[in-house]
């Protein structure tokens, strides 16, 4: 069925290198998956998985050192011609995760949202940016007043929800969401969560969720990547992988999950996940392999064989 | 007068912040007792009070802010009259230690591990040299901290943030204080590396005989932790009781709707429970029940006069209206009808 959905984006084999020459950290290594149109995406892994510069390097933020970035089947990284940039930067647009630190503190809620205008060189009257503006913060359920007032006079939610009618005046196709509710309170992140779920319904957003948080993103999300140190551990459907997680690893994020159950709590047993138990080897090297239509996992011949069987049942 | 059985009791509690010659009820008469030995959890969301709180029972209140009502009593002494530095610096660290929340500035970036350790060592243990180097190490090595001695001599930034909080942790219990304050111990670390730390923190309370307060809005933290939780709402508690009770059977429409809007209970393609609004501005006094504005189902009474606590069980109140005899009956919502049904959250 996956299969004859449209495609929008497709990452293969992504290789990001920061440092030197004599210095390189790959950061993100051979990493690998499709986005389809109309879904979310998630993909989660702890603080320094790399996660983060996977979105940064879809939206031509850090520069690929290896692999190819399609978007509707043409290439965007490495070196694009003048006009596709510009249809990226229309069509690619990025919510960030820290709504106190994403907004330019001197400049006006009018000028944050419409600064993507402006930065495209589009000849808009003023009249017609002004309309623009009250219409993307309608969208976000703000008030057109808020235009004319400074990032500080807004609470978290709000202001996130300001980050988003900026993402949402170039009327994008794709949005790379880089964890927007961590940064929120409990009550606030509901509102977010909503808001973003229903302007998916309403224009066809397509999303990329990244967060560090595998409740919220089993929540929001179609199907789910989970990074460690850089490279794909497992993808699925989120049901599917919390139904039958299979490499050590989501193993050890999902049984680490607080669960707001005192009951649940109490009989929580810790995975922890030591990598190097699976013991690779140059004749046994781990392979990225779909185990069961749309679940892919990582592991050597020999995992691979363990996780068939753990299927099978 | 404080509860025979409590180690730390806060009575009647006001606590006022002068901004711009404005002023701010951050805390607004609070009674609260911690029982000896108890593991308790404060919730709220931020700008609730729940730092302001705890930390006006170890003097950390900033220059601007004054208790101006109300006591905290600590073994017999009432820690609201203390005026100096040096009646506090008998409390703060000795007796009352706290774990902050973000290990990557809690620590100093420019001594090293043991230095800061050490630091604490002689300023309350009054050990010198060789034995304070030792009392130093024993610290790292109760917190789980590998080769200790190589580990000492190492800077901050050489560890990574979990054993960094970790040397927080240690710096806290070295002068064996008989409360431990944590405010938001996990809310930096990952999800795996939180896990550990909150079994650190829990074995210690074991060994130590440790009073625990645990300041958070992590819900999921607060289920694994606490004996007993404490709702905090602009200034204010809204709800105590043991974990269960507040879990299972909460009565503050607040509570309700902190725990729907959690996404742990969504369900797909449905929206999430929000909560409407925003929490009080503090620097207005607060009429009636503070959280009737965002409250649909809100009495009149709430908008008029403050609700007292009403007795759900022995270890059990809420401030609600909804609690008195004489309130129309309102159920709460779905999803918290189901969790007190099923006598938990779905799972897998």
């Amino acid at each position: 069925m996956a299969e004859t959905r449209e495609k929008l984006l497709e990452v293969q084999d992504l290789q990001v290198t920061f440092g030197n020459k004599r210095h390189p950290f790959t950061a993100v290594d051979g990493v690998s998956f499709d986005i389809y149109k109309g879904e979310t995406f998630g993909l989660v892994g702890e603080s320094g998985s790399g996660k983060t510069t996977i979105g940064r390097a879809i939206i031509r933020v850090n520069p690929v050192s290896g692999g190819t970035v399609k978007y509707q089947g043409e290439v965007i990284s490495g070196k694009v011609s003048r006009e596709t940039d510009r249809r990226i930067i229309k069509n690619i647009q990025m919510i960030f995760q820290d709504p106190m630190a994403s907004l330019n503190e001197r400049a006006k809620v009018d000028y944050i949202v419409s600064e993507g205008l402006y930065a495209l060189g589009e000849h808009l009257s003023e009249e017609a940016r002004q309309e623009k503006v009250s219409q993307a913060l309608a969208d976000v359920g703000l008030l057109p007043e808020f235009a004319s007032r400074f990032p500080h006079e807004f609470s978290g939610g709000q202001r996130q929800r300001i980050g988003i009618a900026r993402a949402l005046i170039m009327e994008p196709q794709f949005i790379i969401a880089d964890e927007p509710i961590s940064a929120l309170d409990v009550s606030i992140r509901a509102q977010v969560l909503n808001l973003m779920s229903r302007l998916q319904k309403e224009r066809g957003l397509t999303y990329l969720f990244i967060a560090h948080d595998l409740s919220v993103v089993r929540f929001i999300s179609d199907r789910i990547g989970v990074i460690y140190k850089g490279k794909l551990m497992e993808l699925a459907g989120s049901e599917q992988l919390f139904a039958h997680p299979l490499h050590p690893y989501t193993r050890a994020l999902l049984s680490a999950i607080p669960m707001p159950d005192p009951e649940s709590e109490r009989k929580k047993q810790l995975v922890v996940y030591d990598p190097t138990q699976h013991g690779y080897t140059e004749d046994d090297p781990p392979l990225w392999e779909e185990l069961e239509p749309g679940h892919f996992v990582r592991g050597s011949r020999r995992e691979l064989e363990g996780y068939r069987k753990v299927l099978g049942q | 007068m404080p509860n025979e059985n409590a180690i730390l009791s806060f009575e009647e509690l006001e606590i006022r912040f002068t901004l711009r010659g404005q002023v701010l009820n951050a805390i607004r008469g609070i009674s609260l007792d911690v029982m000896q030995g108890e593991s308790l959890a404060i919730v709220g969301e931020s700008g609730s009070g729940k730092s302001v709180f705890t930390k006006s029972a170890m003097g950390l209140l900033d220059a601007n802010g004054a208790i101006t009502g109300g006591h905290i009593w600590y073994g017999g002494k009432d820690l609201a009259q203390f005026k100096t530095e040096k009646e506090w610096l008998t409390i703060r660290g000795k007796e009352i230690a706290m774990v902050m929340q973000d290990p990557m500035t809690s620590l100093n970036p420019l001594k090293t591990i043991g230095d800061q350790i050490t630091e604490a060592v002689l300023l309350h243990q009054g050990l010198k040299g060789e034995a304070a180097r030792k009392a130093a190490m024993d610290a790292l090595a109760a917190v789980g901290i590998d080769e200790p001695e190589r580990r000492y001599r190492q800077y901050p930034h050489e560890f990574s943030g979990g054993m960094r909080q970790r040397v927080v942790i240690a710096i806290a219990v070295a002068c064996r204080p008989k409360v431990l304050i944590c405010d938001e111990p996990t809310t930096a670390l990952d999800v795996t590396i939180q896990a550990q730390i909150l079994d650190l923190i829990k074995a210690l309370q074991k060994k130590l005989d440790l009073t625990t307060i645990y300041i958070t809005h992590d819900l999921g933290v607060v289920a694994n932790v606490a004996d007993r939780i404490a709702v905090m709402y602009a200034g204010d508690i809204v709800e105590v009781g043991r974990c269960e009770e507040v879990f299972y059977d909460p009565k503050h429409p607040y509570t309700w709707a902190l725990l729907s809007s959690l996404p742990q209970l969504g369900v797909k393609g449905q929206d999430l429970y929000s909560i409407q609004g925003t929490p009080p501005n503090l620097f207005y006094e607060v009429h009636g029940d503070a959280f009737a504005p965002r409250n649909p189902q809100a009495l009149n009474i709430d908008f008029v006069e403050r609700p007292p606590f009403f007795q759900v069980s022995p270890t059990h109140k809420a401030r609600t209206w909804l609690l008195d005899p004489r309130a129309p009956k309102v159920e709460p919502p779905e999803h918290i009808r189901q969790l007190r049904q099923k006598g938990g959250y779905p799972h897998g």
